[in-house]
């Protein structure tokens, strides 16, 4: 039977990690999502599944020993807040430049600079941009849930794995720091060596054999052309995330003429929104984006050609509205909502905003 | 049913742990439960509250202006969620530290004299299990063989020889709970 605990998304995430076959977490601690290193440190997976779990001394030297276990074909992940990701940038642009697959999870702060340790979503240019230099981008994974905590910890190394690509859970303070109930998965083992060799064979950095050539995990190449080549398989494979991975879910839509689009603890908070709605005789719904990048843009715009107007509520001063209004391309209004630099918005404030800036009432 | 609850008081008070063990009951029941700290720059003795929601069906916002039920444990408190109570809404509180007594007269108000009780018994730890009594007799969302399992789940084995007091507790509360 499967085990249902009371968690914080914090913890579940270094269960989720020690169940799912991880090899290596390397990080550095910083609020509000200490307990992920906590709990690792706390269950000393080392002794029971032989996963690493090492503090490093700084982010920077973290994200790079993250490069140098994803090289050898390991399952290895990282996690920080808003500042200690921005220090992780140059590490995320030459893993996206060596197509290296790893987890990156990124528990949002309010920011600029050290800014504050309550929640907020101001980094969703930074993690769905790319973030580091170059022409890349991660794949992008937003819970909204403790349950999501879990499930994305496994779904995003399968993601990083298929594509040979960074993969980031872009979380915020509520989600790591509430406790909701989760059902935990059952334990999958590491990977031996021949899974590795059947998983990353091609490029993994295992050893040369006689029989093969060398492998070389590197994000130089001083020929433009080749350079040129290389940022055309890049994009290919943005496109190809954008036609078989791209998630989203819909709530209440079906007959809404208002729609909320929110992710992560916002688009919590617009659910009780859309209930406070439809209690006013309010038809509104909820399209919550799952995957920030590749960004949902076709059911969105599937949902442009019926709705009256959508209102973008995220914890930041206007970053996925940008996505959204790609998507609705001018159709119909589509504005945005927010509260930022670590306060959360009430559901009452999200429905006034709904009224006054799209129904116009 | 869902029920919203706030349980604002001092740190230290066991007022997160209390939540916790209403969180873990309602699991022990097959609900659905979200327990969502106010968390920040906080340290022993000042505020503390927690919001926690048990529903029979998938929970929405964590975050929340207005609740079933606020168990109040101290004048600040008081000052910030007596408003916040939805009307027909129940409000608990301990008059000890408590100034100013609730006003409004469109909700459930009721009083526990945990603090005292506590002391009296010699043992003020057991505090937060007297006030969770007083709110299960008052709002019987969670039965209490389910909240023994919840304590079981919620604290370590070590702790376990501790879990006929916390219940007992939980029954001096549940009997001396009062209409205010």
């Amino acid at each position: 039977m499967a085990e249902i605990k009371l968690m914080k998304g914090n913890e579940v995430i270094a269960e989720a990690a020690i169940r799912c076959g991880c090899d290596g977490y390397f990080g550095y601690p910083i609020t509000p999502q200490s307990e992920i290193m906590e709990t690792l440190m706390a269950r000393e997976p080392w002794k029971e599944t032989g996963m690493v779990v090492l503090q490093a001394e700084s982010e920077i030297a973290a994200i790079n020993m993250v490069y140098g276990a994803a090289a050898t074909g390991k399952k290895a992940m990282t996690s920080s807040s808003s500042p200690g990701i921005s220090l992780k940038q140059e590490g995320l642009t030459y893993l996206a430049g060596a197509e290296l697959p790893c987890l990156i999870v990124d528990v949002v702060r309010g920011g600029p600079g050290l800014g504050t340790i309550q929640p907020a979503q101001s980094d969703y240019f930074q993690a769905t941009r790319g973030g580091g230099h170059g022409d890349y981008h991660l794949l992008v994974l937003a819970p909204a849930s403790v349950q999501e905590m879990n499930d994305f910890v496994a779904l995003g190394f399968e993601l990083a794995f298929k594509y040979r690509n960074p993969v980031m859970i872009l979380a915020d303070g509520v989600i790591g720091q509430m406790m909701e109930k989760v059902r935990l998965d059952e334990y999958v083992p590491r990977w031996s060596d021949a899974d590795i060799e059947r998983v990353a064979g091609e490029w993994a950095l295992t050893g040369k054999r006689k029989e093969r050539e060398r492998h070389v995990a590197t994000s130089l190449e001083l020929d433009a052309y080749k350079q040129e080549e290389f940022n055309h398989k890049l994009q290919a494979k943005y496109r190809r995330m954008e036609e078989h991975d791209t998630r989203h879910e819909e709530l209440s839509c079906d007959d809404a003429e208002y729609i909320f689009v929110a992710y992560g603890s916002s688009a919590r908070v617009c659910q009780k929104s859309v209930q406070l709605c439809r209690e006013q005789g309010i038809k509104a719904g909820l399209f919550r984006p799952i995957t920030l990048y590749p960004f949902p843009k076709r059911p969105l715009q599937a949902l442009s050609r019926r709705a009256k107007g959508f209102l973008a509520v995220e914890m930041s001063a206007g970053q996925m509205i940008e996505d959204v209004r790609l998507a609705i391309n001018g159709t119909v209004p589509a504005e945005h909502f927010g509260r930022y630099g670590g306060v959360i918005p009430t559901p009452d404030e999200i429905v006034e905003a709904l009224k006054r800036q799209i129904i116009k009432t | 049913m869902t029920e919203e609850i706030i349980i604002a008081g001092f740190g230290g008070q066991g007022v997160l742990s209390m939540g916790k063990i209403l969180a873990y009951s309602g699991i022990m029941q097959d609900q659905e439960v979200a327990w969502m700290p106010s968390y920040g720059p906080e340290m022993r003795g000042g505020t503390a509250n927690v919001t926690v929601i048990l529903s029979d069906e998938r929970i929405s916002s964590p975050v929340l202006t207005r609740y079933d039920t606020a168990i109040i444990l101290n004048q600040q408190s008081m000052d910030k969620f007596e408003e916040a109570v939805k009307a027909g809404g129940t409000l608990i509180y301990d008059p000890n530290g408590i100034t100013r007594e609730p006003a409004r007269d469109d909700i459930n108000t009721f009083k526990i004299e945990a603090a005292r009780l506590a002391a009296e018994s010699g043992n003020p730890k057991i505090f937060n299990m007297i006030v969770l009594g007083a709110f299960l007799k008052v709002k019987p969302i969670v039965i209490l063989d389910n909240v023994e399992k919840g304590l079981e789940k919620s604290l370590p084995a070590r702790h376990h020889h501790l879990i006929p007091v916390n219940v007992e507790a939980i029954r001096v509360g549940m009997t001396r709970v009062e209409k205010a």
